[in-house]
């Protein structure tokens, strides 16, 4: 399965990127990272990149990384679309102090707008 | 996350303790709540409507809810439980962000909806808050629940966010 995974930067984000991977080894899967740049969070796409390659470097894997600029969700959607992804796997529904699972705007657009199939990771 | 709050404080709210006949003549006792309400919050909880749920709380097994009931009832947390008859009907809750401001989260079990606790519990919290001294509080409340909505409004609350899944609430104490 072409998967692909949209990372913000998010801790929950990152916890995605492993469950992907988990999976992918698992199910032979052909995973693609898309970077997004979301103005509420304060790495830039560069560090982000960073992190994951470091990340996946203790995996083995090594999945095509692409930075997308401009609207996150849009972005994600377009991309997923374009190049006839399977699944588009993104993270949301973080906890705020209370417990409560709240939606950002970039996963809701993701789940209103895509006609691929959509993994939630939280 | 940056929150606008409205600018002028809101009035003065009631304190607990207190007592109040509900819109169905039961009297109902409001007092601030701490980890001696633990055992008769996890049965409240346990026996919450799933369809009263809102945005994953309260959790639904019985170790989820201990869990999430030791942080409520923490001393950095402000509680006010609504009794009958000595058991609890409602709880809120104010739970401190990284900001100094608090997120409020309020629950009537079935039974007791629709006789104005949620408002009275409401408001109660919002007065001991004044007590201790918050400032700030803040909620968020899915789109399609118009009855909690109406209650927030009602007692003061600004919608301040709605661009996201849940909306986002504030007021001002002081």
């Amino acid at each position: 399965m072409k998967v692909l995974l949209g990372i913000g930067g998010s801790d929950g984000s990152f916890e995605a990127l492993a469950d992907t991977v988990t999976r992918a080894e698992e199910a032979g899967d052909a995973v693609t990272v898309a970077i997004v740049d979301r103005e509420d969070i304060a790495r830039t796409p560069e560090e982000i990149e960073t992190e994951v390659r470091e990340r996946l470097a203790e995996t083995g894997m090594d999945p095509e990384i692409r930075h997308l600029s401009g609207h996150p969700g849009s972005r994600l959607v377009e991309l997923a679309e374009q190049e006839q992804f399977d699944r588009l796997v993104v993270a949301g529904g973080e906890r705020s102090p209370l417990g409560k699972i709240n939606f950002d705007e970039t996963l809701e657009f993701v789940l209103l707008n895509a006609e691929t199939t959509v993994t939630l990771v939280r | 996350m940056t929150r606008e709050y409205p600018d002028e404080p809101a009035g003065e709210f009631p304190s607990p303790p207190d007592t109040v006949t509900d819109g169905d003549g039961r009297e109902i006792r409001y007092r601030s709540g701490s980890d001696d309400d633990t055992e008769a919050l996890v049965e409240m909880y346990l026996d919450f409507e799933a369809e009263d749920r809102a945005q994953g709380i309260p959790p639904v097994r019985e170790d989820p809810i201990r869990d999430w009931l030791d942080v409520l009832l923490s001393d950095d947390c402000l509680n006010v439980v609504a009794l009958h008859d000595g058991d609890p009907v409602g709880h809120a809750t104010l739970v401190p962000d990284e900001d100094g401001s608090y997120e409020l989260a309020i629950f009537v079990v079935r039974p007791y909806q629709g006789a104005g606790i949620g408002t009275e519990l409401l408001e109660h919290l919002l007065g001991y808050a004044q007590d201790e001294g918050v400032e700030r509080v803040w909620l968020t409340v899915e789109r399609w629940n118009d009855p909690a909505i109406a209650v927030y409004k009602k007692v003061g609350f600004d919608m301040i966010s709605t661009e996201s899944f849940e909306l986002e609430m504030a007021i001002r104490l002081e």
